[in-house]
């Protein structure tokens, strides 16, 4: 309790009357900044295993860890956008597989035109955010619940309609195989994929920090009934956020096939873990409105730069899965504070 | 515009009446068209409970119009049955003398009427300057804003540092200040600048210092008269009967669902007030 003994100050002195300390200004920095914390873990991880073992820093070994960040780094912008809302998304594999599933066997197996079976792949993943969507919105359904039970359900039907078979990659159109395409850039040997999911990135970005609808999406996930007594269109923000999501799981399914040279009903069957790793170590809150897709790109990459620096490090397996897990226990702690600490 | 005595002359006591509780004059009900907002006879009940029983209201322009009552005299229900937040069984409002049937907030917002709630409606992530344009967000001119939907974020810092200091927070330096990092009273100063900048017709204030310190709740009252003596009406719902005496020209007494009478605050004292909005004492009805 502080005691005021000066005159009563206006709310405009009020408002000048904002004392800091070093610490609450680093948590300011990082509250406006939520990628910073992610990018120099990245940094120093990067400095770290380089000392360990200078392989680390070469041009292949970064396009490896370009080209396995592309899939589980999509997925997660879809990811971020559901947790951007305080929800969650578990079904993100199932539906990405679904989708991949969909558009692999139509053109292998029914003869539909490969980008027609694209096409139709990536409006069947966004139908399928759109479901999410919809039992979140109308039903009033913890979004939990609900994509827990979407996984069981996408994943059945990926079983059943595909019989728990791949589809090889001769087997597929060359537009489905596409994001397959490597390339060089200077040392770096990439895909198409790469670059694809590092445009798809920046346009999410864009979309959310210079539009209406990113600041309303921001503004549902922080306070749901501040946003709705705004006069903000809360259910239509929710459902376009997971209808969204699904189509980027679509579209994802196109560079999953690309990176892996096939469609399989067993491929990323662990994405929502992953994803949601992803998303938290880049400093996405998961109580919503704080967040971003830059910094859900640079958890993506620090989980697959530890994964190789630690195995370039001669580090025994199961310590490189340890190590991921007191990541994602530091990174929520350090959201914690920076919502407990105020000025 | 500021408030014309002709306009209370109706509800006006004698020098008698003034000073003896219980011979008050009993609301006369203005022409619909001489005000900002009227009600007729409205009316909402929630299953068997009655919310409000037929209630008369007028708000005047210019005048800050403060609504008091008990827990469940139906402050809330009528304020909600003005603004849309809730459909009135029956009854009417008329709002510039038109008849208008608001079928949620968006619409009254629509019509200029700014709701600031005593749960502190603003997003505390965001930042000032996004909290004041929350829900109205502009875009920046040409095709940035028309193709790539792009905010002129630029402009609406800059405007909402102007309305700010309009009402006289004008000190505010920093827009891009997330609204969690302020006290109570700035975040609820940020939600009445909100208010009084785009509202048109009035503004209603919900319990505003409710939840806020002897100082703070200064402010806010300050802010009050601000919006008052640009000639914007205000009505304000409250508990807080010397903030109500302080700011209000006349306070609307809801009391079991109905209204037991309308007084202002040189006719009756606070004590008064309250002996009325119990129950009491009564407001002749004549």
């Amino acid at each position: 309790m502080s005691v005021d003994t000066q005159a009563p100050a206006t709310a405009a002195e009020q408002f000048a009357l904002r004392r800091q300390s070093p610490v609450q200004r680093i948590q300011h920095l990082l509250h406006s900044h939520p990628a910073l914390s992610p990018l120099l873990v990245l940094l120093v991880a990067v400095i770290v295993f380089t000392i360990i073992n200078p392989r680390f820093i070469q041009p292949a070994t970064i396009s490896i860890i370009l080209q396995q960040t592309a899939v589980i780094g999509a997925l997660a912008i879809g990811q971020t956008l559901v947790i951007l809302t305080a929800g969650i998304d578990l079904a993100v594999g199932a539906t990405s597989i679904l989708a991949m599933l969909l558009m692999a066997n139509l053109a292998a197996n029914n003869g539909v035109p490969g980008v027609l079976a694209l096409l139709i792949g990536i409006a069947f993943g966004t139908a399928c955010g759109f479901l999410n969507g919809l039992l979140v919105t109308r039903l009033r359904l913890p979004p939990f619940i609900v994509t827990l039970g979407t996984l069981s359900i996408f994943t059945a039907i990926g079983l059943l309609y595909s019989k728990g078979a791949s589809v090889g990659r001769n087997k597929m159109p060359d537009v489905l195989n596409l994001m397959g395409t490597r390339f060089a850039i200077g040392p770096f040997n990439l895909t198409l994929g790469v670059i694809f999911v590092v445009v798809l990135a920046a346009v999410i970005a864009f979309v959310l920090s210079q539009t209406a609808w990113g600041r309303h999406v921001y503004a549902v996930g922080d306070d749901i009934e501040a946003a709705r007594l705004a006069g903000i269109r809360v259910n239509r923000v929710l459902l376009s956020v997971y209808t969204v999501a699904g189509l980027i799981y679509g579209i994802t399914a196109w560079v999953q096939i690309g990176r892996a040279g096939t469609a399989s009903p067993n491929a990323i069957v662990d994405a929502n873990l992953e994803t949601i790793t992803a998303v938290v170590i880049g400093g996405t809150s998961l109580f919503g409105g704080r967040g971003g897709i830059a910094g859900t790109i640079l958890g993506a990459l620090i989980v697959y730069a530890f994964n190789i620096g630690l195995s370039l490090a001669g580090v025994n397996d199961q310590l490189r899965v340890l190590t991921i897990g007191v990541l994602i226990i530091v990174a929520v702690s350090i959201d914690q504070w920076i919502r407990k600490v105020k000025a | 515009m500021t408030t014309t005595p002709s306009d209370f002359t109706a509800h006006q006591l004698s020098e008698e009446e003034q000073h003896t509780v219980g011979l008050g004059a009993p609301p006369v009900l203005a022409d619909p068209a001489n005000t900002v907002l009227s009600a007729r006879g409205l009316l909402k009940t929630f299953g068997k409970v009655i919310g409000i029983d037929g209630v008369d209201i007028d708000l005047f322009p210019g005048e800050v119009l403060s609504v008091i009552g008990d827990n469940g005299a139906g402050k809330s229900t009528l304020i909600k049955a003005l603004t849309g937040a809730l459909i009135p069984d029956a009854g009417h409002v008329y709002l510039d003398g038109q008849e208008v049937h608001f079928k949620g907030p968006q619409d009254s917002r629509q019509a200029g009427i700014e709701t600031v709630y005593q749960t502190l409606a603003v997003a505390p992530a965001l930042d000032i300057a996004a909290n004041m344009y929350l829900g109205r967000e502009r875009r920046r001119s040409g095709p940035l804003g028309t193709i790539f939907r792009m905010l002129d974020k630029k402009g609406m810092k800059e405007d909402a540092g102007k309305s700010m200091a309009n009402l006289g927070i004008a000190t505010v330096q920093n827009m891009s200040q997330a609204v969690e990092t302020l006290s109570g009273g700035q975040r609820q100063a940020v939600a009445v600048a909100r208010a009084a900048t785009f509202a048109t017709k009035f503004v209603v204030l919900d319990e505003p210092t409710a939840a806020l310190g002897v100082k703070e709740t200064g402010q806010v009252l300050n802010l009050i008269r601000q919006i008052k003596e640009k000639g914007m009406p205000v009505i304000l719902i409250s508990h807080n009967m010397p903030n109500v005496f302080e700011v209000s020209d006349r306070i609307h007494i809801a009391r079991l669902g109905g209204c037991a009478g309308v007084i202002t605050p040189k006719s009756h004292t606070p004590t008064e007030a309250v002996a009325i909005m119990t129950g009491a004492t009564t407001l002749k009805k004549g």
